[in-house]
């Protein structure tokens, strides 16, 4: 034990730990540099900065196409995913009754199905049902894996939510529904637009379910699989990637504050400060 | 002749609760079972027990956040069945406290007002009446986060009493304070419903909470209600063994009866001879035996050649130390278990060995029959 503890004090510790971020970054980081080289082919050395492949952007109908479309799939998603995640988390957390772990446990199920049986099975049954493939079809196959998110997210906001609140607003007068608009609402409503953020990034990067249920139009993963095929078009891939990235980032932190704050406020201490 | 000081208030009769053969089953459980009981206007009454004995039970049908199974409860004279919660003239301060975490102070004592859009800065000032109450005065804009245990507590407090119910409703409001502030509190509680004179109906499972604010406690057991009446009279007259025990120490004696009619017994018993005492409401007959209780600190120790009318000789076989008192363990020859006394420490109780002969004197006032 002291022989370990002593090797890793000897900074073997701290080179494990940089080697660990170097790993899961290291990709992630050629993205933005290449994204800004003024050469077509992503190598080293570096031949100069430009912005150019960014401009270029706005400038591709294709791409404004791809970027309208999974606005309209990630919104629909996120809200809708959302909604359903607000009713079955509020029964979990609330409510004890049989079969409660389980259809839990199903519930998260999709978290960790692979992407692709879920896709073809999703592809399988809208067929059988005779829906044409469209963004629609898109929205219920990402709604499936936005669920299991949403889920995570507002459970941690409604874990311990004390239903002396409720109550005490309906002992002070407050109606049902009152009591629903001034405590309960305001209390998870970070929980809820963390979740609305969580399931609109993931739907925004989501490549599978759209490849396999989108008709003709594209979401932006599919337009940049697309893209792949043209060597002249890494470039402006690269810098699409960028943003994307940088989009994503930002949405998951946002969640993640509001989720926390949600979750500390759930939190009636009563008089643990005593 | 100078004006004496008025020491009691004036009790009103009037009852402001009526509760009628009220039972609360779950399943084959029952919370609360068939119990009734009247409390009355403007008093200061307790539900004591121990854990599971329906106490909370009962004090959230009184609120309306639960359902008597059968049974009838009204308060100030209209029935309660069927009227929701949130328009019962009941308010209650919650064991969490249940401040709203994302209203500060003052937003948390004017919810419910916020409903009865009062005119002209009424709110305002209902609002720091209440918090002057408690003390609170100047901490309006603080957050619930940001207050101390004791604070929140007086919050809750605000909170129901700015509503002006008929009926306070207080559900263990002291458990989650430490000794010093639960006492300090104690003190406080009793002066404040002193000065609005709201009936307040306490529930708490600590014995000596229920005697020091109370003008009235019912002590509960297993969702029956064992015996209701004044601190006093609950803790010297206790009408069955558990209530006694609940209570704090008690010596019990076996006795045998002698004489027996419709409100008293005449007993005899080996340590304390031939005693009559008032018969308890719930006492049953068992055969020729009956036990009678006194409370220890109703035994004293005989000094030297002091004498008193009724004694008792014995030998202390245990000493214990508590500080201001000590708790001397005394055998008395015929007596099965030995008595248990406790003697204040300013005559030098504590200094008393271990195997001294002794004598005791008591009152046979003090000796009550107690059902089993």
């Amino acid at each position: 034990m002291i022989a370990l503890r002593r090797f890793l004090s000897g900074g073997w510790l701290r080179a494990y730990a940089f080697l660990y971020v170097v790993f899961l970054y290291l990709p992630v980081i050629f993205l933005p540099i290449f994204s800004v080289n003024t050469a077509a082919t992503p190598k080293f050395p570096l031949t100069g900065f430009t912005l150019h492949w960014y401009q270029d952007l706005p400038r591709t109908p294709a791409l404004l196409d791809a970027a309208w479309n999974s606005l309209i799939v990630g919104v629909s998603a996120a809200v809708l995913s959302t909604l359903l995640g607000i009713l079955a988390a509020r029964s979990i957390t609330r409510y004890r009754y049989p079969g409660r772990s389980t259809i839990h446990g199903l519930i998260m199920a999709p978290l960790v199905l692979p992407e692709v049986i879920v896709a073809i099975s999703m592809l399988l049954v809208m067929l059988q049902l005779g829906l044409s493939l469209s963004l629609f079809t898109v929205v219920l196959g990402h709604v499936l894996v936005c669920i299991p998110y949403s889920m995570t997210v507002l459970t941690s906001g409604f874990e311990g939510f004390d239903r002396s609140l409720e109550e005490a607003s309906a002992d002070l007068g407050e109606s049902a529904f009152g009591t629903f608009r001034r405590v309960t609402l305001p209390m998870v409503a970070p929980a809820i637009i963390s979740s609305l953020l969580v399931c609109f990034t993931i739907s925004l990067d989501e490549f599978i379910i759209a490849f396999f249920l989108t008709g003709t139009e594209a979401t932006l993963p599919i337009y940049i699989w697309g893209q792949l095929r043209f060597a002249a078009k890494l470039p402006g891939v690269l810098a699409l990637g960028t943003l994307l990235l940088v989009a994503s980032f930002l949405l998951m932190t946002v969640a993640e504050i509001l989720r926390r704050r949600a979750a500390g406020r759930t939190q009636n201490e009563g008089g643990l400060y005593a | 002749m100078p004006e004496q000081p008025q020491i009691l208030r004036p009790q009103s009769d009037r009852s402001m609760i009526e509760i009628k053969n009220v039972t609360r089953s779950y399943g084959a459980f029952k919370a609360l079972d068939d119990a009734s009981l009247t409390i009355r206007e403007g008093e200061f009454f307790s539900l004591l027990g121990p854990s599971g004995c329906g106490k909370t039970t009962l004090l959230r049908m009184i609120a309306g956040f639960d359902n008597p199974t059968s049974g009838s409860i009204s308060v100030g004279g209209q029935p309660m069945e069927g009227i929701p919660a949130n328009r019962r003239p009941t308010n209650m301060v919650f064991q969490s406290y249940a401040i709203f975490p994302h209203l500060n102070v003052e937003q948390n004592v004017a919810y419910g007002l916020k409903r009865l859009k009062l005119q002209g800065g009424e709110e305002k000032r209902r609002v720091e009446e209440a918090l002057a109450q408690v003390s609170l005065t100047g901490l309006g804009k603080r957050l619930a986060t940001e207050l101390s245990g004791g604070q929140r507590q007086r919050v809750a407090l605000a909170r129901a009493l700015v509503m002006r119910p008929k009926v306070l409703l207080l559900d263990e409001p002291l458990s989650a304070l430490d000794k010093k502030l639960r006492e300090q509190m104690q003190v406080e509680l009793r002066r404040l419903q002193q000065a609005v004179g709201i009936t307040f109906v306490l529930v708490t499972h600590d014995q000596y909470e229920a005697l020091a604010m109370s003008d009235r406690i019912a002590v509960m057991f297993g969702g029956r209600i064992a015996q209701v009446a004044s601190p006093k009279e609950i803790y010297q007259r206790p009408v069955t063994r558990q209530v006694a025990d609940f209570l704090g120490g008690m010596n019990f004696v076996k006795a045998q009866i002698v004489e027996e009619d419709g409100a008293s017994l005449v007993v005899d018993t080996l340590g304390f001879g031939r005693i009559k005492t008032d018969k308890p409401k719930a006492f049953v007959r068992n055969g020729g035996g009956a036990t009678l209780g006194i409370r220890p600190e109703r035994l004293r120790v005989l000094w030297d050649n002091a004498t008193a009318k009724f004694e008792v000789a014995g030998k202390v076989v245990e000493r214990h130390y508590f500080g201001e008192i000590t708790h001397l363990i005394v055998e008395i020859p015929g007596l099965e278990k030995p008595l248990s006394v406790t003697e204040t420490n300013d005559f030098g109780a504590d200094d008393i060995p271990v195997g001294t002969s002794i004598r005791l004197a008591y009152d046979p006032e003090a000796l009550v029959a107690m059902a089993d």
